[in-house]
């Protein structure tokens, strides 16, 4: 965990991880709420950035989950 | 002001709300059943002569002091052990009372020194009181015969003598002065409950013995003070009154140490404190204390206290002191010089848990208002965010559901992740006091912690491997669901049912089962069953957590999973029962509820609400960003990627505190101004370029909030060495950047404090002085506070069940780090110990020590006491080996008090999912033979030594 996205990307999946058990769609909120209420500016610009490079290492959950969060935005 | 008298009714009160009719002394009076003659006289307000009753401890009827007259009762019962009963007629002064008591008094006075004017009890001694009560004028007996009072008889030694036990820093034992009422062992016992004290011996030769004929400090006391509270001579004395004097004024303020929030009477002479006694109508203490709050001030006067500003460019310059405007100035330019650079999110700050409510909210006004964002966090990061998560998700709260006084009513007490003997001591007295009438004990934790071996109560221990809380947890859950042990009317009625059938469908799949975990787990499946059903079928049902529970990548989920468990057996929403989080911290619980996180305002409200900021716009005549800021290792990983460059932090240290060292190094080192105000050059001061001088909790007005929402005053009781109180600083800091805030008295913040937050609402502070203290909420539906919530209904509405999966840590052991590290407090000292080191509570723990099983400590060759090199992938340090069977083979523990050992330099900086609180609690480590200090150990301690020169002031020549 050094470099900025691969942190970011990493805890991102941390928080998919919990609301994984709840389905696709509850897990989707969940994740993107939870970075909504909880992330720095900072950090979900650098999130999207990582997104829109292709988004490497994100768990799937969480890929949809940013993709709704940049919709709403 | 005057000394505050508090009355000892003798005998404690009685709870029964059966009322009983006597007479004393011609006066009829109405008292519950169960209370003393004496007690009824002293609420009647006679006094009847006694020495051995006070009402801390329970009657013993061993002075015969206390004799009255009973009409159509034979003989002189003593009044402390005598029930009142429906019609008595009780006489306290008769002929035959006074002889009797005169005879007694000239028995004890026959064999004690009569060194009155120069004893240290002088003008607060009972025995002295009660000689003169009773009137006595002579002592027939003399001194000649055998006594414990002098060294020399009739020129020989004198074997009944005892010389005084000074070992205990903070008290001395004087055994020539004892008059062997048994108040100190019957305190120890009963308040304290560690039965340090004996008496030895039979008849005259009965003494006070530590132990086994021990010294005190030799012995398993853990100088709490209650003995020397108890005692009624000048036997057991503090040490500062022997050498000051007795005291001539006190006020009533709070403890600034852990989350318990004691009330203490500071006992003064002028500016001087003489002593600190706990209060006994402090609500969360009940006259009950610790080493810490009780002893350890002396922090407070160290002759380390930095009392001038100081500032300088960069941090291999030795400090310049300078006044506080040139301070100010220059932090502000800096400040300012940051955000035009770098933008307005490049500055933050940090708020202090040990700071006052009415401080912290300043230090959040000042980042959001006045510096123009959100970059406000506090160390609750760090221990109890998760708490704050969990609860709100389930409950609609963010705070424990009980006040203490709960503990008193409760039946099954299951303590997780928290050692309350070391962390919250005066808690764990109350609670051990309940596991002796009977209540149930089941500890979770990974070490064999003092509760479970705390004497006279037996604990259903279940030692599990460190980061499988959530798996232990939701095995209870499990065999509560399939065991049909669930209160399923308490659920339909309170919560939201369709979850709560999820939530059992998933609890009661097989893979969470106690036996399918246990490979993980390391618990006994038969024992995690067992206490499953003792905490469903117990009767009421209490959880009490503290940072075992929260610092892990799982501690949201964990709270989660206790919320879940306390709702599934109805135990919640009245008194007994309920999910509590010991906080760690003075005002830990303050600063998360004045708005210290960075995506909340006061009051738990998020900062994106338009109509809640609205408000604090409308109060501050400010625009607020309702963008979320950077949390604590948010704001480390910015400044190391250099978009977070300054940083104000008021009483913490974070260097010391926070996870991975090396990593909050690099963040430290990157920022171009960082800003310490505290009371010594903390470790975080190695890297700040201004330090401003902080003053203590004795010398400023505010409040505190503890663990319980209790808000308590914190009251001034000398002027501030520094010069100014911490909010007067921070406005002047803000003041120097362009934010003016107007207050003159810290009343006058919490009154702003009161208009904006509405569970606040009712809070001022003459309510505080007329109530002692209130638990929020307290608003117009509660105007006394809250002490139990969630009564009848959730904050939140319905209680919400959330699924609780476990999902390992990423931080595994394997072959170059087989062990698991977890760490965690120690009675004497506090958190990173910039306080307690500066007292002479270093006598209990001097250094910090690492406790490994034998088993694993053979394999590496390692004896007790011998050097060791503990290193897990982040970092490596030393320090020495304690051999012990408390902690399991390949779990090895340590606490995080010393500088010197920095333990965080082994932590890393894995963190909870929802809060970023850092995973504290597991580490893979390896133990090896060491001769000395890590490299990087040398490397830090002459950076420290180098950073902490102060430039001389060069006095300007003629």
């Amino acid at each position: 965990m050094s470099s900025s996205p691969d942190k970011l990307v990493y805890m991102a999946n941390q928080i998919g991880k919990f609301f994984h058990s709840q389905g696709h769609d509850r897990a989707v909120q969940g994740i993107s709420e939870h970075i909504w209420k909880f992330w720095d500016p900072r950090m979900r610009k650098q999130i999207f950035a990582h997104l829109d490079a292709g988004g490497s290492g994100l768990e799937p959950d969480v890929r949809d989950a940013l993709l709704k969060l940049r919709q709403q935005a | 002001m005057s000394l505050i008298q508090e009355t000892d009714f003798g005998t404690p009160k009685s709870k029964s709300e059966t009322m009983v009719t006597l007479t004393i002394d011609g006066n009829q009076i109405t008292v519950p059943e169960g209370t003393s003659i004496m007690r009824a006289a002293m609420e009647a307000g006679t006094q009847i002569p006694k020495l051995c009753a006070t009402d801390m401890v329970d009657a013993f009827g061993s002075c015969r002091l206390c004799l009255v007259e009973i009409e159509g009762r034979a003989g002189t019962p003593a009044s402390c052990t005598t029930p009142v009963m429906p019609g008595l007629v009780v006489h306290t002064q008769s002929d035959r009372l006074k002889k009797l008591r005169k005879g007694v008094m000239e028995l004890y006075i026959s064999d004690h020194p009569l060194d009155c004017l120069t004893c240290a009890a002088n003008g607060d001694c009972e025995l002295q009181d009660m000689a003169g009560a009773v009137g006595l004028r002579d002592v027939r007996y003399g001194y000649e015969g055998e006594n414990h009072v002098f060294a020399k008889s009739h020129g020989c030694e004198n074997d009944n003598w005892m010389p005084k036990d000074e070992s205990n820093p903070y008290f001395t034992y004087d055994p020539s002065k004892c008059i062997v009422c048994s108040r100190c062992v019957r305190a120890c016992e009963e308040v304290q409950g560690t039965f340090a004290l004996t008496i030895s011996g039979r008849g005259f030769d009965s003494r006070v013995s530590p132990g086994m004929n021990e010294s005190f400090l030799g012995s398993e006391c853990v100088s709490c003070g209650a003995c020397v509270q108890a005692c009624p001579t000048a036997t057991l004395t503090e040490k500062s009154v022997i050498e000051i004097g007795q005291p001539e004024h006190s006020v009533v303020t709070t403890c600034a140490y852990c989350g318990v929030g004691c009330a203490f009477k500071a006992e003064m002479r002028g500016e001087e404190v003489v002593r600190m006694v706990p209060w006994k109508d402090g609500k969360a203490n009940r006259g009950h204390s610790c080493v810490k709050g009780r002893f350890a001030w002396g922090y407070t006067t160290h002759k380390e206290r930095i009392l001038k500003p100081m500032i300088r460019e960069r941090i291999e310059d030795p400090w310049q002191e300078v006044s506080w405007d040139e301070a100010m100035n220059f932090a502000a330019a800096k400040f300012k010089g940051i955000q035009q650079k770098y933008g307005r999110d490049a500055v933050g700050g940090i708020t202090s848990s040990r700071c006052t409510n009415e401080e912290t909210y300043l230090v959040q006004k000042l980042i959001r208002a006045g510096f123009g964002n959100n970059n406000v966090d506090t160390c609750a990061r760090v221990c109890h965010s998760p708490t704050g998560y969990g609860l709100s998700q389930t409950y609609g709260t963010s705070a424990g559901t009980q006040d203490f006084d709960s503990v008193e009513d409760t039946d099954v007490v299951l303590v997780i992740g928290a050692n309350p003997a070391s962390a919250h001591p005066v808690f764990a007295s109350r609670l051990k006091k309940r596991l002796r009438q009977g209540a149930k004990l089941i500890v979770i934790d990974p070490r064999r912690t003092e509760m479970v071996e705390a004497p006279h109560v037996k604990a259903l221990h279940l030692p599990l491997m460190p980061g499988t809380n959530v798996a232990v947890l939701t095995a209870l859950a499990h065999v509560i669901v399939t065991e049909g042990l669930a209160d399923e009317a308490f659920v339909r009625e309170r919560c939201d049912w369709s979850e709560f059938e999820d939530w059992a469908a998933f609890v009661a799949q097989d893979k969470h089962s106690p036996e399918a975990t246990a490979i993980m787990t390391g618990v006994d499946p038969s024992d995690l069953r067992e206490a499953a059903r003792i905490y469903a079928t117990g009767g009421n049902g209490a959880i009490y957590y503290g940072l075992g529970v929260t610092e892990h990548s799982q501690g949201s989920t964990t709270v989660i999973a206790i919320a879940n468990l306390a709702m599934a057996t109805g135990n919640i929403g009245r008194p007994g029962v309920g999910v509590n989080p010991l906080r760690g911290q003075n005002n830990v619980q303050g600063s998360c509820d004045m708005g210290s996180f960075p995506h909340e305002l006061p009051g738990y409200r998020h900062i994106a609400g338009d109509a809640v900021r609205e408000q604090f716009e409308a109060m501050w005549n400010v625009k607020l960003n309702n963008e979320p800021g950077l949390r604590i290792p948010n704001m480390f990983d910015a400044a190391i990627e250099g978009s977070f460059m300054g940083l104000y932090v008021q009483g913490e240290d974070i260097l010391q505190s926070d996870p991975n060292t090396k990593h909050v190094v690099a963040a430290l080192s990157a920022m171009e101004c960082i800003i310490v105000h505290d009371l010594f050059l903390n470790e975080t001061a190695n890297y700040a370029h201004v330090f401003l001088p902080g003053s203590t909790f004795l010398e400023k007005d505010g409040t505190f909030t503890n663990a319980e929402r209790r808000i308590q005053r914190v009251r001034k009781v000398m002027t501030p060495l520094n010069g100014y109180a911490d909010w007067e600083v921070t406005i002047m800091l803000g003041k120097a950047m362009g934010f003016t805030m107007n207050y003159s008295h810290p009343s006058e913040i919490m009154d702003e404090i009161a208009a904006l937050t509405p569970t606040f609402a009712g809070v001022s502070y003459a309510k505080l002085d007329e109530l002692g203290s209130v638990q929020w909420p307290c608003n117009e539906k509660a105007p006394e506070g809250t002490p139990v919530m969630h009564i009848g209904g959730f904050v939140r509405g319905r209680g919400k069940f959330i699924l609780t999966e476990y999902i390992a840590t990423d931080e595994r052991t394997g072959p170059r780090y087989p062990l698991l590290l977890t760490t965690g407090r120690i009675l004497s000292q506090y958190n990173v110990g910039a306080q307690t080191r500066r007292t002479e509570n270093v006598v209990w723990h001097a250094e910090d020590r690492l406790e490994i099983h034998p088993h694993d400590a053979e394999q590496r060759g390692v004896r007790d006491g011998d050097w060791v090199r503990l290193a897990s992938r982040a970092g490596e340090t030393t320090l020495r080996a304690e051999i012990t069977d408390r902690v399991a083979p390949g779990v090895v523990y340590t606490t995080f008090h010393h500088p010197d050992t920095q333990a965080n330099v082994i932590t890393t900086d894995f963190s909870d999912w929802a809060t970023n609180c850092p995973e504290y609690k597991v580490t893979a480590v390896q133990i090896s033979p060491s001769n000395g200090p890590s490299d990087w150990q040398k490397a830090y301690d002459e950076q420290a030594r180098n950073s902490r020169r102060i430039a001389p002031v060069v006095e300007a020549a003629e």
